[in-house]
């Protein structure tokens, strides 16, 4: 793994022990969630006209709409929900990886998604619905690889 | 809180002795005491029933019917007890025509196939409602592939009742099933069964009726109704999840084909024909969940022992003090308002996603369905991708309704 990778890495690594910290403030599951909610305010939102079926993500009791770009050689995700959790969900992932190379989100472990419990305390479907954000996120991070090295 | 009083009313000693039954209830989710309105779901299961499956593995564990040694004789016996019981229960004419299988969906795919096969012709029309559960749709769409039959769907009201008006219009003679549920789990509509199957045998049309919500709230009697099938679910009515019955008249049976091969469903096997059992036992191929049949058998006993009409007066003050305490939250909007319901409230916060509600309403210790409850056709018709559903049964308290209402406004003031 090349030095500019695990630079990408280490500062994703960073986002996470900062959202880890920020939920360990809150002793009650309702307070996490009111974070979580207001995470969700934060979303760098994705523009309505690209709100089509190809882009929600399946697998989620409410609808999730994804979309990435690069400017550069950086991804940069925007999303949307039709429900507020879910939207807090996936901001916390776009808030982690936004910004990096594709390279970087490709090689990242995200462990902070069982620290902070949101695995743990969502049902084996929703777990579903969040584990397909990951994955298409990385799919993104794929085809932009692809394409660099094309 | 508002409308309190009647949570020290007079049937909370009804509910109490019958919630000391059910061990399960009697736990803490997330840090506070469970409320557990998801019986539409699943049922909890009273000590009875869990007490009769342990000592069936216990004490009798046997394969059925094949046997000559004591305890599968003590094992077939059992079993065939249930058939009776089951028999008598739902008021068919003689035990024979008690199929078991596991539950519903198993009833109408059994049912759908070998109707499929063997009755229904292209062009035959199978008339299903706008409420229908998937299991009550798809199997049918499935014998229409084999059969060439076509399904024509029988819309549903705004206020979640069936128009009968367009039902009478659909019927014909090309109409050769009538499908239809008997308490919609979604909604909670109790359907006009007897009704609808009349008008269904006035065209010579059969009836397949879907009871799964049904023998929980009240009893069914399947002469009186006059239908040709019904299929019901032991989960729902406190027994054991993976099996139920599929009742169907003898004369039908005795004419249908089988629909799985296997043991127990042939008469003499050779490579060049095989001959088949005589009903049920031509439906029924393979070793039977026998722990299952045991268990429902105990949740039919325990249901008689229910003064059913008690039952059904307490649930139904549930539902009216649950409709009244809940209709008071700002941006409350009911999914189905049937003046005939079972108790079950469906229904969503303006400006407000059913999922977030329901995760925020698991935080807080309740047990509540969201989503489109296996209904999607029907979600279609109101133009909602989903509802959150409170479904009760007689161990729910006045007391947990109210811990509804002030988790709902809760969940409300941080999702707005």
């Amino acid at each position: 793994m090349g030095n500019a990778v695990e630079n990408e890495i280490s500062a994703i690594n960073r986002r996470q022990d900062e959202v880890i910290e920020e939920f360990a403030l809150f002793d009650d599951w309702m307070d996490k969630y009111d974070h979580l909610i207001s995470l969700g305010r934060e979303l760098p939102l994705i523009d309505e006209s690209l709100k089509t079926d190809d882009r929600i993500i399946r697998g989620c009791q409410s609808k999730v709409w994804l979309d990435a770009g690069m400017e550069d050689g950086k991804v940069q995700f925007t999303a949307d929900s039709d429900a507020i959790i879910t939207k807090g969900i996936i901001a916390t992932l776009v808030r982690v990886l936004n910004g990096s190379t594709p390279a970087g989100i490709l090689e990242t472990d995200l462990y902070f998604i069982d620290r902070i419990g949101l695995k743990e305390h969502l049902s084996p479907t929703r777990s579903n619905g969040l584990l397909a954000m990951v994955k298409q996120m990385k799919i993104y991070a794929l085809a932009f690889q692809a394409k660099n090295d094309e | 809180m508002a409308n309190t009083l009647e949570a020290t009313g007079p049937n909370t000693a009804f509910a109490e002795g019958i919630r000391k039954q059910f061990p399960l209830l009697n736990q803490q989710v997330n840090g506070r005491p469970l409320v557990y309105f998801d019986n539409a779901a699943t049922t909890q299961k009273p000590q009875q029933v869990i007490e009769a499956m342990n000592r069936y593995y216990r004490e009798y564990n046997s394969n059925v019917h094949r046997g000559v040694h004591h305890l599968s004789q003590v094992a077939t016996d059992a079993m065939e007890q249930v058939r009776n019981r089951m028999a008598d229960f739902l008021g068919a004419s003689r035990h024979e025509e008690i199929i078991f299988t596991s539950g519903c969906t198993g009833g109408i795919n059994l049912a759908a196939h070998i109707l499929g096969r063997a009755y229904l012709r292209p062009g035959d029309e199978i008339l299903l409602t706008e409420m229908e559960h998937h299991s009550n749709i798809v199997p049918w769409q499935l014998a229409a592939e084999i059969s060439g039959a076509i399904i024509k769907v029988i819309p549903v009201l705004e206020d979640g009742t069936l128009d009968l008006e367009a039902y009478q219009n659909l019927l014909s003679p090309r109409t050769k099933v009538v499908a239809f549920v008997h308490v919609s789990n979604a909604l909670g509509t109790i359907n006009p069964a007897a009704e609808i199957i009349s008008m269904a045998k006035n065209v010579g049309a059969l009836t397949l009726v879907d009871g799964a919500q049904a023998l929980a709230h009240e009893r069914v009697n399947v002469q009186d109704l006059n239908c040709d099938f019904y299929v019901t679910s032991a989960h729902k009515h406190y027994g054991p999840t993976g099996i139920g019955v599929l009742y169907g008249r003898y004369e039908l049976l005795e004419k249908l084909p089988p629909y799985q091969g296997g043991g127990e469903m042939i008469d003499r096997v050779t490579f060049d024909r095989t001959t088949y059992n005589t009903p049920p036992f031509k439906f029924e191929a393979g070793t039977p969940n026998i722990a299952g049949i045991i268990g429902m058998g105990a949740s039919i006993e325990w249901l008689q022992e229910q003064d059913i009409e008690q039952v059904k007066a307490y649930e139904h003050e549930l539902l009216a003090y649950a409709t009244r305490a809940l209709s008071e939250i700002d941006g409350f909007v009911p999914v189905g308002t049937s003046p005939n319901k079972a108790a079950v409230i469906s229904f969503n916060l303006k400006g407000v996603h059913h999922y977030d509600v329901g995760v925020l309403l698991d935080k807080m210790g309740l047990a509540l369905r969201t989503g489109h409850h296996c209904t999607q056709p029907l979600m279609d018709c109101y133009a909602i991708e989903g509802t959150v559903r409170a479904s009760f049964a007689p161990y729910n308290t006045f007391e947990e309704i109210d811990r509804l209402v002030e988790a709902l406004r809760k969940a409300q003031q941080m999702l707005s």
